[in-house]
């Protein structure tokens, strides 16, 4: 039934092997094979060491797998070159990370211009998308505040407008309530679910957190490079 | 991304660390404040020295006789010494004649403005009861005068009559008449000098007064009253006391526009074929033209080797600049990788920090530059030189040079932050 949407991800194969050739070569992803639609609220979850990270970096086009077939919303990633990438990752995903990673000395809303300005989009209309998106996470009065005067949910806000700017194709969210306490967690997963239910993001959520992932629409469960479960979650899909 | 967007990133970096740019920059400014005061003291010395020159009449030829130098006077070393068997006095007749200078007016006509020649009598002193006056008699034509800047304070020069009559005229300087006529010229004008020269008198008229002129690098030890001036003749009757009819040097006043370099050699070839049977002289020909030009190259390759020094401490600069970035490149790992994860290319990072490096170089040049400018003008005033002259070139050239720094210093830092692994660096802790 989930046929005629949109694909965002086609993942077919996907070995990530580390120190190849070498004694101590490492196989890290197994043969990983992921699709992900349009619209899907996606829980990805494993102990640590079980290759989830990996397995997002290769998501996230920040990698490439060693072997196996990758379609990100119609661009074969493993035929891309370095430059090619980063222009997918500008335009194709938003990142939300557990640490933040907002740019220090830069003030809220310069942060969420970042992408934009790599997308080469102008000064004018990268101010106001910022401002709108500041706004539909309710931090528009916090637009001039730099990220150290920002409390962790406020940062993680932020970094969710900044991952939306240049509206990606999915939203790749690395425990993103990983560093935060569960109350100010929760505003920050409604968020996602607003994104989700509202504008109809695909997002794939990593974590470990059983409860959150149960949230979501579907879980994949990752062991030792291997998806070991894929199930339904109470989230359900998008309208 | 935007040139502008860099600038005002680089900007807020710098703002955001105060202390660190500012010892970065150190070496910029202290090498660029340096190679801007020293070229900016060394351009005022040679405007002023032009000046002097140009003053002193740098177009202007002198002409003399000189003793011939013979092959066997150079020694095998080329050491020039003298040789008795020719070191003879000349004689009047060894001397420029009339005849000579005439033929020499006629042939370069177009050139020559006027010829000055003076003929030296001697120094004595000038006395009216208690009244005295130093004086250096000095017997001088129009062209001397004009050659001198000698207008007259009152009075009149001499008269081609006067000249050419060997009146017993003369001009006195305005000292002369302050001394000698309690500084009244119009009783000055008309009077009668009695000089004394050896046990020989003689009697002129003042016909003019002009206006003494201390030399610049004359250092004055004597009191005011006691300073010597020149009390001008006509020529021809300084060379009646001297017992002369040629001229043993001269100054050619050449018309404006002139080469004056080559019309040095023209003159000097003139005059030498008269000497061409000469066993013991010739004439010699120069102009402080050539002098001035000799000490221009010299001013110009000194203030270069003092640049190259101060260069280095750009050079060293420039490297503390380099040292910064990479620091602050490996401080702002996770910056970077959060700027590859957020879809900026690789050209984009290096370009980033090119830029912040090129900045920092930028405002230590500028810095620099403006101290050197200071630096530069206290020197000036501290060797009271009265010339003060910026080098253009020096400040486009520092601007440019520390543009340059940045990008050379910045280059390898930026690259390396350009060639980060972006999961490497967001893993960065």
């Amino acid at each position: 039934m989930e046929d005629n949407r949109k694909q965002i991800i086609n993942m077919r194969g996907i070995i990530k092997r580390f120190y190849i050739g070498t004694p101590n070569e490492l196989t890290v992803l197994k043969g990983i094979d992921l699709d992900v639609y349009e619209g899907e609220f996606v829980a990805v979850v494993g102990a640590s060491g079980s290759g989830k990270s990996t397995l997002m970096n290769i998501i996230g086009s920040l990698d490439r797998p060693t072997e196996g077939e990758y379609i990100l919303d119609g661009i074969d990633i493993t035929k891309a070159k370095d430059a090619e990438l980063s222009g997918i990752r500008n335009r194709k995903i938003g990142f939300v990370f557990q640490t933040y990673n907002l740019i220090a000395k830069t003030n809220a809303i310069k942060n969420i211009e970042v992408p934009m300005l790599y997308a080469g989009i102008g000064m004018k209309e990268r101010n106001r998308r910022a401002k709108a998106l500041l706004e539909m996470v309710g931090m528009e009065d916090r637009m001039h505040h730099l990220p150290e005067e920002l409390s962790g949910g406020q940062k993680q806000r932020v970094a969710i407008a900044r991952a939306m700017a240049n509206d990606p194709a999915i939203i790749l969210a690395d425990e993103p309530t990983g560093a935060l306490d569960s109350s100010t967690g929760r505003m920050v997963m409604d968020i996602f679910h607003k994104l989700h239910k509202e504008q109809g993001k695909t997002i794939i959520l990593i974590t470990h957190s059983p409860e959150l992932a149960e949230e979501c629409g579907r879980i994949v469960t990752i062991k030792d490079g291997e998806i070991i479960g894929v199930r339904e979650g109470r989230g359900g899909v998008a309208v | 991304m935007m040139l502008g967007e860099n600038i005002r990133l680089a900007l807020s970096g710098l703002r955001a660390n105060k202390m660190r740019a500012l010892l970065t920059m150190l070496g910029i400014i202290i090498g660029i404040a340096s190679v801007i005061a020293i070229m900016t003291v060394g351009n005022s010395l040679t405007a002023e020295l032009n000046n002097e020159f140009a003053s002193m009449g740098a177009s202007n030829i002198d002409v003399m006789v000189t003793r011939k130098l013979n092959e066997e006077d150079i020694s095998d070393s080329g050491m020039i010494y003298s040789s008795t068997s020719s070191n003879k006095e000349p004689k009047d007749s060894d001397f420029i004649t009339e005849e000579m200078l005439e033929a020499y007016i006629e042939a370069y006509d177009d050139k020559v403005y006027a010829l000055a020649a003076s003929e030296n009598v001697g120094q004595t002193q000038v006395k009216d009861g208690n009244l005295y006056a130093n004086v250096a008699i000095r017997g001088v034509n129009l062209g001397r005068l004009y050659a001198d800047k000698k207008e007259p304070l009152a009075g009149r020069v001499f008269s081609e009559k006067e000249l050419a009559g060997a009146a017993k005229v003369c001009m006195v300087s305005d000292k002369f008449v302050n001394n000698m006529f309690n500084g009244d010229m119009e009783a000055a004008l008309g009077s009668t000098v009695y000089v004394e020269l050896g046990n020989k008198n003689y009697l002129f008229n003042i016909i003019g007064v002009y206006e003494y002129e201390q030399m610049t690098y004359y250092f004055e030890t004597v009191a005011e009253k006691d300073i010597q001036t020149e009390l001008y003749i006509p020529l021809k009757t300084a060379k009646n006391i001297n017992h002369k009819s040629n001229y043993e040097e001269f100054t050619v006043i050449g018309e404006q526009g002139i080469d004056v370099n080559a019309f040095v050699t023209e003159t000097q070839d003139f005059f030498n074929k008269y000497y061409e049977n000469s066993k013991d002289f010739e004439i010699w020909a120069y102009s402080m033209n050539s002098y001035m030009e000799e000490i221009n190259s010299m001013m110009g390759t000194t203030t270069l080797a003092i640049s190259v020094i101060a260069g280095i401490a750009l050079l060293v600069g420039g490297i503390g600049v380099m040292n910064i970035m990479l620091v602050s490149i490996t401080e702002r790992t996770r910056e970077i990788g959060t700027r590859k994860a957020l879809g900026a290319p690789n050209s984009s990072i290096r370009i980033q920090f090119i830029v912040e490096s090129i900045v920092i170089c930028l405002i230590g040049g500028i810095i620099g530059m403006i101290l050197g400018i200071l630096m530069g003008y206290g020197g000036i005033k501290l060797i009271k030189s009265t010339v003060f002259a910026v080098s253009v070139k020096s400040v486009l050239l520092s601007i440019g040079f520390s543009m340059a720094i940045g990008v050379f210093f910045g280059y390898y830092p930026a690259n390396k932050a350009a060639k980060l692994d972006p999961i490497e660096a967001l893993r960065y802790e």
